[in-house]
């Protein structure tokens, strides 16, 4: 068991707070292909995620907006891993990323096994100490999601079955 | 030995027995993150004393029966009560008659009721004035409301101190002016509006006007006669009652007038298929079996207020909110929200560069319980282009400690953080 200290410091490590600071790809897209609002109406936090494509491949993804420093960074390194990937890769890896934050076996894994399933989202695993905060994780994943699927109308954290993880 | 003097009279911090106050409420015993828990969210919810916890415990063991109903002694128990509880809260409010005092679930159901009875008088063209203050169920109600009926939802502004304008609220009462419902203090900056003037210009015009007092009975003696208002809703859990009970007040002449707002039993004197009567006040307004326990429990929450002093109280209150809002004004990089002249027991923050909620979460490790986000005032927020803000409440029970916790909690936030 983790203090309650060394749980903070694995919520807020530097990766973490470097991101929140100066979070990469934090810009708009002009023109995009795709265009999705995602909304956290609990804290009133607002995103936008923009996709450039070609064909099926995301050739340049970028986001605006506010957030706390969990939702900044998982936003920013989400940018990182999906820039350059096709649609359907892109939406694996958002299935995948989702799961580890809701999926049941999530607290069971060494860090090894967390790194290979989350990548540099691992930076974000200490988010499932704290239940009230996971939405400020998914809401980019969430957002990107939609605009994966050709939405365009905004995405908010309240709804598709997360009632589970409400505050 | 039964005290005689109350729990006040013997100072020790700030002039006010604040130990003596803290061992009433036993949630507050304990430690969070090793911390001793600085509970400093009484505007989103407040404690219990034991003597409430008590209470209800109590009824539930010795007393409980269904309410106006049954000829067997529990029955006759549950009843006297009930309406034991009606008669301590019409007291503490100063109401003519118990007929006026409904119990709902809560300063929400109080204004729903209102919107949808007084709802029934409205047509199309009507107007109904709110403040741009209002936490969102004193919004939302209404614009359901004006969604029914055709009617229009005039909104006061406010200044960037958080008061709203009297002068432009003058200029919105017109022909078409059906009601007025306002905060009595503001839930997320704690402006304290200057009622009495809003109501004055509102009955000359014979509007009637319905204040939202959850967020000032806990923190100052509300008299509705002197106030003069026409409706006043509160709730019982941000005044150390439970949950799920709240009262509405409600000036007899109006109650008379309006029709019920749910069906069911309790709330008629006959029902056949042919027609039905609807019970007296206040029962035509309590459809169901009440929420009993809740109300013996606010009755006695209402025993405990008047025990520590409502006077007490809000000076005490008010010298703590002086400490803090020193206290926090002095952290590097902090932005207040609601400056307003008179405040009570709330103080709305940001800091730089720190979104609320890393606030939150940093603070809960140092045992500090405030609130982060938009606190249901969305229109607030957006007044003041923010998304959110952290917001310390204050109840009787808070001491100068928690605030040096806060503050602590805050320079700990601003070294992880910048």
């Amino acid at each position: 068991m983790m203090s309650g200290e060394q749980q903070l410091q694995n919520l807020y490590r530097n990766t973490v707070l470097d991101h929140s600071r100066n979070p990469h790809n934090f810009r708009r897209l002009e023109p995009a292909d795709r265009t999705v609002q995602g909304h956290n109406p609990l804290c009133g936090d607002k995103i936008t995620v923009y996709l450039r494509l070609n064909v099926n491949d995301i050739t340049d993804i970028a986001f605006e907006g506010t957030g706390c420093a969990i939702a900044m960074t998982s936003a920013s390194i989400m940018t990182e891993i999906i820039s350059g990937k096709s649609l359907q890769a892109a939406n694996e890896e958002v299935d995948r990323i989702m799961s580890q934050f809701h999926g049941p076996a999530a607290h069971q894994q060494d860090a090894a096994e967390l790194a290979s399933n989350m990548g540099e989202m691992a930076a974000l695993s200490g988010v499932r100490a704290y239940p009230s905060r996971i939405k400020c994780a998914t809401l980019a994943w969430k957002t990107l999601k939609a605009a994966l699927r050709g939405d365009s109308s905004p995405v908010t954290t309240e709804l598709n079955g997360e009632q589970h993880d409400r505050v | 030995m039964m005290m005689t003097t109350s729990k006040a009279e013997q100072p020790d911090t700030l002039g006010f027995a604040i130990e003596q106050i803290r061992k009433d409420f036993p949630i507050l015993q304990q430690t969070i993150h090793g911390h001793p828990l600085a509970y400093l969210d009484s505007a989103a919810s407040s404690q219990r004393p034991r003597v409430v916890i008590d209470a209800i415990r109590n009824y539930y063991e010795h007393d409980h029966a269904n309410v106006h109903r049954g000829v067997h002694t529990l029955s006759h128990r549950a009843t006297e009560a009930y309406e034991g509880a009606r008669e301590k809260i019409r007291s503490f409010i100063n109401a003519a008659s118990t007929r006026e005092i409904i119990f709902t679930r809560g300063t929400t159901d109080a204004i729903n009721l209102v919107a949808t009875s007084f709802g029934t008088r409205l047509s199309d063209g009507d107007e109904i004035i709110i403040s741009h203050l209002e936490h969102h169920s004193n919004i939302v109600p209404w614009q359901m409301l004006c969604a029914r009926t055709g009617a229009v939802l005039k909104v006061i502004p406010i200044d960037a101190q958080g008061e709203i304008l009297f002068d432009e609220f003058t200029a919105l009462l017109g022909p078409r002016t059906r009601l007025v419902a306002i905060a009595h203090v503001s839930n997320a900056l704690g402006t304290v509006t200057p009622v009495d003037k809003f109501i004055a210009a509102a009955r000359e015009r014979d509007v009637p006007v319905l204040l939202d007092g959850a967020q000032a009975v806990p923190h100052q003696s509300v008299d509705v006669a002197a106030l003069g208002c026409d409706f006043y809703a509160f709730s019982g859990h941000k005044m150390f009652g439970p949950t799920g009970i709240g009262v509405l007040y409600g000036r007899e002449e109006w109650l008379e007038k309006l029709p019920p707002y749910q069906g069911g039993g309790d709330m008629i004197l006959s029902v056949s298929f042919s027609g039905t009567t609807y019970n007296e006040l206040p029962y035509k307004f309590e459809a169901g079996t009440p929420n009993i326990a809740g109300a013996i429990g606010l009755g006695v929450a209402v025993d405990y207020l008047l025990d520590v002093g409502m006077h007490e109280i809000c000076r005490y209150e008010a010298k703590l909110l002086d400490y803090a809002t020193n206290a926090i004004s002095a952290v590097d990089g902090i932005r207040l929200f609601g400056t307003a002249a008179k405040k009570a027991s709330v103080i709305s923050f940001n800091l730089d560069n720190i979104h609320p909620h890393d606030l939150g979460t940093v603070l809960d490790h140092q045992g500090v319980a405030i609130r982060t986000g938009h606190h249901c005032a969305m229109p607030v927020m957006e007044y003041f282009g923010i998304a959110g803000t952290a917001r310390a409440s204050l109840a009787v029970y808070n001491n100068e400690q928690d605030i040096d916790q806060l503050v602590s909690g805050l320079n700990l936030a601003i070294k992880m953080f910048r």
